[in-house]
């Protein structure tokens, strides 16, 4: 009798986890008419360097930023991403999408087959961009060279292998919510905090996660391990161990030209990271810059202790 | 005894290898400094703070020369790791590579030494040498806060 029980609790628990877990796209992709029209290329441009879509898609060892045959690998906790071809190549890339395709992938996290995507591609930022970014987006990406040639897949070990899984964790951990501009903030603090929170974000390296894979509330913005294993990435909240001495307008020209106040020049990821943000307007830099600079403090996470020096 | 003389000359080479390495990797980070401590007053022309100064522009020019004339043997194998390094398994893993970006960075100085002759010529020519800085960053350091 009592394994009875226990057989029908297994039963019930994986009927509910599989449940819980299904793949759920926000736009119906049979009705992908009634979103598809009206996408302006020029502001597409924007959403794609505000996205920072090339440093991940654009085809590794060469300059051409709107070359997005994809391949890079992207190193995590879990295993290898590599990121995939999102060149209009109609095969090999996603020439045939439909902005419904486009919105469900960065809104939803869920890929035209109805397969969940890694949060490696930055959905859990990307849900607060527009329906009419989006639409822009497509238009812009749909201009650009077709790359032949799909990436290889990821390199993960059971059970990070298994998308429906990621279907749980965005049970857990995904907020689906959409931008809502703040009436009481201005138009710039609006715009910024949308440049940042949405397509920039800048929070996916910014901040220490959780063993999981979660961003906890209170460290948002406040820096931490490179998840790549390249460095720290510095706490960007106006906190004493983050940008307090910074101005405005000193991480508006970082943003722009890659200084830091001291003439430093920023390595790693985020020079790449510089080279998208130098294609947006000055106002939306400053719009970025001023929304982090209202951001509440948060102290940075403890360091580890600095690398051993070898044994003498 | 031989044993005992064997064991303090290892550890007079190791101790004089770990201090080489620190202050290898310390030289290196002040030839970067100073070219950063030159870069200031010249980012501020560009941005319109500061008041052109040819002076200026040219010991920052001199000094990225500097810099990277040096900087290719201020990387041996034996400082990968040690002190608060920033510098990337890449420099180690494409040497030829890294070590031609200095050289392109040095002759990109000195040629926009020799071009540079006022503010006009200061302004087209000096943002193209300031993509050096980024342009090796990007392979080569780490993020550092």
């Amino acid at each position: 009798m009592k394994r009875i029980l226990f057989l029908t609790l297994v039963v019930a628990g994986a009927v509910a986890a599989w449940f819980v877990s299904a793949p759920r796209p926000a736009y119906d992709r049979a009705q992908w008419q009634a979103i598809e029209q009206g996408g302006d290329v020029e502001r597409g441009k924007t959403v794609f360097y505000a996205g920072g879509c090339p440093s991940c898609h654009m085809t590794p060892g060469q300059e051409d930023r709107l070359k997005l045959g994809g391949g890079l690998e992207l190193k995590s906790p879990f295993g290898s991403f590599y990121a995939p071809n999102i060149s209009p190549h109609p095969k090999d890339g996603i020439g045939e999408w439909k902005v419904a395709d486009l919105a469900n992938a960065m809104i939803s996290g869920v890929s035209p087959q109805g397969e969940h995507y890694y949060p490696a591609f930055p959905y859990t930022s990307y849900h607060l961009v527009t329906l009419a970014d989006v639409r822009d987006l497509t238009a812009f990406i749909r201009t650009l060279q077709p790359v032949e040639g799909k990436a290889r897949d990821h390199d993960l070990p059971f059970p990070f292998n298994i998308r429906r899984t990621l279907g749980l964790w965005k049970a857990l951990f995904m907020d689906f919510s959409t931008f809502a501009p703040d009436p009481a903030r201005s138009a710039e603090l609006n715009r910024g905090r949308y440049l940042v929170e949405g397509p920039g974000h800048c929070v996916e390296c910014h901040s220490a996660r959780n063993a999981l894979g979660f961003i906890p509330p209170g460290s948002r913005f406040a820096g931490g391990p490179d998840p790549e294993g390249r460095g720290w990435v510095p706490n960007i909240t106006p906190d004493a161990s983050g940008l307090a001495k910074w101005s405005a307008k000193d991480i508006a020209e970082l943003l722009n030209t890659g200084f830091t106040p001291d003439y430093d020049s920023v390595g790693a990821g985020m020079a790449s990271v510089v080279k998208n943000m130098a294609q947006l307007t000055a106002d939306d830099r400053a719009a970025m810059a001023a929304y982090l600079k209202s951001l509440p403090p948060r102290p940075s996470p403890p360091k580890p202790p600095k690398a051993e020096k070898p044994a003498s | 005894m031989k044993t005992i003389i064997a064991a303090a000359l290892f550890a007079a080479l190791g101790a004089g290898a770990a201090f080489a390495q620190a202050d290898v990797i310390k030289a290196r980070q002040e030839a970067m400094k100073a070219a950063g401590q030159a870069t200031a007053p010249v980012g501020k022309m560009l941005k319109g703070e500061e008041a052109f100064d040819l002076a200026k522009v040219r010991a920052a020019l001199a000094a990225y020369q500097d810099t990277a004339a040096k900087a290719p043997t201020l990387f041996p194998d034996n400082s990968k790791t040690g002190g608060d390094t920033a510098a990337l398994p890449a420099v180690w893993e494409k040497k030829a590579e890294f070590e031609a970006k200095f050289a392109a960075w040095g002759a990109e100085s000195k040629a926009a030494a020799a071009a540079i002759k006022d503010e006009a010529s200061f302004k087209a020519t000096f943002p193209n040498v300031l993509k050096n800085c980024g342009g090796c960053h990007e392979t080569y350091r780490a993020k550092k806060s």
